[in-house]
Order: C-alpha cells, then sequence, then structure tokens
C-alpha cells in the first residue's frame, strides 16, 4: 500500500511491520512523533509490545539492554542531545552484542541550542560499535528500518539508522508499505541466541581477564557486518524490487570530479551534476549510506586514479575537520589510488546546502591547483 | 567470581563475557569507606533500614536487625532514614 506519510511516520510504520517486543524511548524533538506513533500502536493493541516510558534517553537504553538481553526484538529512537546522553550505554549494548535497533534523527548539537540537522550527533557516536545507515528519503527510511533489523539479528550488533531531522523526519512523500506477510518473509521472528535464563541465573558482561578477547570478536562481527548488510540489500532488492547498496555511485565512472556526502546533500548533489553534465562537465556524486562499517573497497571501486574528490561534510570535529573527509583520507592512505581531497564543511546546524553552495564547491575544487585549508560555507564576510 | 571459560580457543568463547554465577559472589563491601553501626537498645524495629537499603546488607533478624558487612557499601541511607538515631557511621579502617 502507498502513503503520503513523513519520515518519522516511515521509521514507525516500519517498526510497526518488525513487530518488535519491547520499545523504550524518552521525547527529544525532532523524533518524538516515531514514539508518539508507536506508543498509540502500543495503547490500541495492534502492536504487541510493551512500552516503556523513561525519565531520560540513558534509561531508554538502559532500558533496552534489559529487555534485548532476555532476546527480545527491541527498538528505541532519539535524537541530538539525546543521543549523546545515552553514550554510555551504547558501548554495552554493543559490547553485550545486543540486537537493538534505534532510528536516531540527525539534529545538531547544543550549544548554540539548535534543532535542525546535522549529523555531528551520530557521527560522533562511531567508536561506540555501532552500526550505522545515512538514509536520504521516505522510501529509504522504512526500507532501512526492516533492513537494520535483519542486519542486527544476524551480525549480534546493534544499529543505527539516521535521518535528517526536518529535512527527512518532517517531510512528506509517497511511500509504498508492503503487506506483513511480506515483510516476515524477509524479517522472521528473532532468531535464538545466548539470553538470560532466569532458571539458571548469569551476570552478562561480567568482570574477566579476556576483555581484549571479546573486543577483538566484536572487530571481526563488525568485519563481517558489511557482507551482511549488501546481502540484506541484495535479498531485499529480490524481494521488493528496491535496494540501495552500501554507497550510492552516480555519474562516477568517468567523472573528474565526485562530490561525496550522507543523507539529502547528496540529493542536491545529484541535480547540480545533471546540470553540469549537460554542460560537458563531469561531475559524479558518491553517497555513503553505510558509515558503520564503512565500506571501503566500494568506495573505491566508484573512484577513477586522478578524479578530484570534494568531501562535503554536515558535520564537524573540533580541531580536526569534517568527519568524512578524515575517514576517506584514511582509505586512500595507502596510495594505491591517488585522489586528491578537498574539504568542505556546510549544513552545520540545518542550515540549507543548496544549488548555489554546490556550484561553488566544484568551481573551487575544479580551479584549485591542490587541496588546501577546509573551506566553510555559509559564513559570514 | 568466574573469570575463565575452560578454553583456550578464541572461537570457543562466548559472544560476550557470561557468568553463571550471580552477584552474591560480587563482595561490595569491600568498596565501604564508612561503617554504619546499630546500637540495638535505641533500635524501635520499625525496619525502616531494612525496607531502604539498596544492597539488602540488613539483615532482619528474631527481635532486631543486622548489618552484613560482606555487601554494605556504607552509603548511609540507613543512618538517614532511621528515626530513633540508632545507627550512626564511623570511618572504615583497614
Amino acid at each position: 500500500m502507498k502513503k503520503v506519510i513523513s519520515g518519522n511516520q516511515a521509521v514507525s510504520y516500519a517498526v510497526f511491520s518488525a513487530k518488535p517486543q519491547v520499545i523504550a524511548a524518552y521525547p527529544i524533538t525532532p523524533q518524538s512523533a516515531i514514539v508518539e506513533m508507536l506508543a498509540t500502536f502500543c495503547s490500541t493493541g495492534d502492536l504487541h509490545a510493551k512500552f516503556i516510558n523513561v525519565e531520560s534517553e540513558h534509561s531508554a537504553m538502559a532500558a533496552c539492554i534489559a529487555a534485548s538481553v532476555t532476546g527480545a526484538r527491541t527498538f528505541t529512537a532519539t535524537s541530538s542531545q539525546g543521543l549523546a546522553l545515552m553514550h554510555e550505554l551504547l558501548h554495552y549494548a554493543s559490547g553485550l552484542r545486543l540486537p537493538i535497533v534505534m532510528a536516531n534523527v540527525n539534529r545538531a548539537l547544543a550549544s548554540p541550542f539548535n534543532l535542525k540537522a546535522d549529523l555531528s550527533d551520530s557521527l560522533s557516536q562511531r567508536d561506540t560499535g555501532w552500526l550505522q545507515f545515512y538514509c536520504e528519503s521516505g522510501q529509504e527510511i522504512f526500507d532501512t528500518i526492516i533492513q537494520a533489523f535483519r542486519i542486527s539479528e544476524e551480525a549480534l550488533l546493534p544499529v543505527m539508522v539516521n535521518l535528517e531531522g526536518f529535512i527527512l523526519s518532517h517531510t512528506y512523500e509517497a511511500v509504498e508499505i508492503p503487506e506483513h506477510n511480506e515483510i516476515e518473509r524477509f524479517l522472521p521472528p528473532p532468531p535464538p541466541r545466548e539470553c538470560l535464563d532466569v532458571e539458571h541465573p548469569s551476570m552478562f558482561g561480567s568482570t574477566t581477564d579476556l576483555y581484549i578477547n571479546f573486543r577483538y570478536k566484536m572487530h571481526q562481527a563488525m568485519e563481517k557486518a558489511e557482507r551482511i548488510c549488501q546481502d540484506a540489500d541484495d535479498q531485499f532488492r529480490s524481494a521488493f524490487n528496491r535496494g540501495y547498496g552500501l554507497v550510492q555511485a552516480y555519474r562516477c565512472e568517468d567523472a573528474d570530479i565526485v562530490l561525496l556526502a550522507a543523507g539529502t546533500v547528496a540529493s542536491s548533489c545529484r541535480v547540480v551534476a545533471d546540470r553540469y553534465a549537460k554542460k560537458g562537465v563531469k561531475v559524479g556524486v558518491l553517497r555513503i549510506r553505510l558509515f558503520r562499517p564503512l565500506p571501503k573497497e566500494p568506495i573505491c571501486q566508484a573512484l577513477r586514479n586522478g578524479a578530484r574528490l570534494a568531501v562535503i561534510d554536515r558535520d564537524y570535529s573540533p580541531g580536526c575537520g569534517g568527519i568524512l573527509a578524515q575517514e576517506v583520507k584514511a582509505i586512500f592512505h595507502d596510495g594505491n589510488l591517488k585522489v586528491p581531497i578537498y574539504e568542505f564543511i556546510a549544513g552545520l546546524g540545518g542550515r540549507d546546502v543548496n544549488d548555489e553552495d554546490i556550484e561553488r564547491i566544484i568551481e573551487q575544487t575544479l580551479k584549485a591547483k591542490k587541496p588546501r585549508e577546509i573551506t566553510w560555507i555559509g559564513l559570514l564576510k | 567470581m568466574k573469570k575463565g571459560y575452560g578454553t583456550k580457543n578464541l572461537d570457543e568463547l562466548p559472544l560476550t563475557a557470561i557468568s553463571f554465577m550471580t552477584t552474591e559472589t560480587n563482595q561490595t563491601g569491600e568498596w565501604r569507606s564508612q561503617r554504619p553501626i546499630l546500637d540495638s537498645e535505641k533500635c524501635n524495629r520499625c525496619g525502616l533500614c531494612w525496607m531502604y537499603c539498596p544492597d539488602q546488607a540488613i539483615r532482619p533478624q528474631e527481635n532486631s536487625f543486622s548489618i552484613s558487612y560482606e555487601y554494605c557499601k556504607g552509603c548511609g541511607i540507613c543512618a538517614t532514614e532511621c528515626p530513633k538515631g540508632a545507627i550512626f557511621l564511623v570511618a572504615e579502617e583497614r
């Protein structure tokens, strides 16, 4: 069935279809509508899940962890400051190898106080052991949430699905919602795993001299997770005729300049790339959909030697620069692929990244003799 | 507390550290910097200390209460809640 719904509602409908057993959440703008809708589904009895009201995001994640340890399919949603407050527990969730799924509606971190889109909130959680997806449309949000449950239950790692605040969360689009039985064929009830058993009490995550071994097993799981994500997307495509890949390359094959971005900035980049193609300038767009684990091979495969890479970061790591730029520079460190990287910071705090901004990025990158310091787009004179 | 897994093989380790014992093996009394002392002459056996103790370290006896120093972390909630001032804290000496 096709419905015209917001990005937040796409999350709620997808979670509804995935039939979680426990949802624990605390409201925060611009996420609140997700859990309000899920709470309604629970109260009307349409969704047979335990909805736990908590007093903070820290408690929300604690409740999800406790529920997940018993084997329940578990979901929560948050944004920005809420995600930051969860930080400590994010490590517990991944260290305990729990398949928790969370939607994070990207919002700039204070201070100054801000409610609008910025990817720094989730990108700064990159070392917590969660898989991270970045969406671009309502349909992709719905589909990625469904995929996320399946991926997390196979990889036994938690998955965070990110969507930009207001730009995606409050924008209404037509979204195809498959029938429940179709979804259940792709996403069967959670497979059995090692769980808390009240008949045989045990402590999960207890003190051990073997700490480094458990961390290594997590590392192995993260390495395997990329394949699991690709397989899930392939099988989703054969079931529903839609798929996204781990990165999305557009006009990249013979491009002289490739714009790299995550989220909705990539959509605007493609429109501008088409315009440049008509002028005979080869501009490609590479969108990072999966950020953790970072799909290094697919990124390298999408680029050709010598192409100029302009990385547009809607995020910022003080003292270093754009987070995507750092990550991408590390991939090319071995020098096998010679791709000069031009760094841009744009759209922080929800500032629009419009056609003129992207044209300026392209023009500056084409004219530059070599990469120089980071360019900030949208500063006062 | 169980620390080994009876294996030297990485693949045979569980995904996360699981210990098949309960927190009873965790003698949290070692953390204590203040020791609660119960003056049973002042105690009216109301049981508030027993109800409020977060570590179940207050143990009901036939006609009074006793404090388990194996688990008491010395938080002092019992001393604050006692309406008769029958519990007081002294510095722990080890």
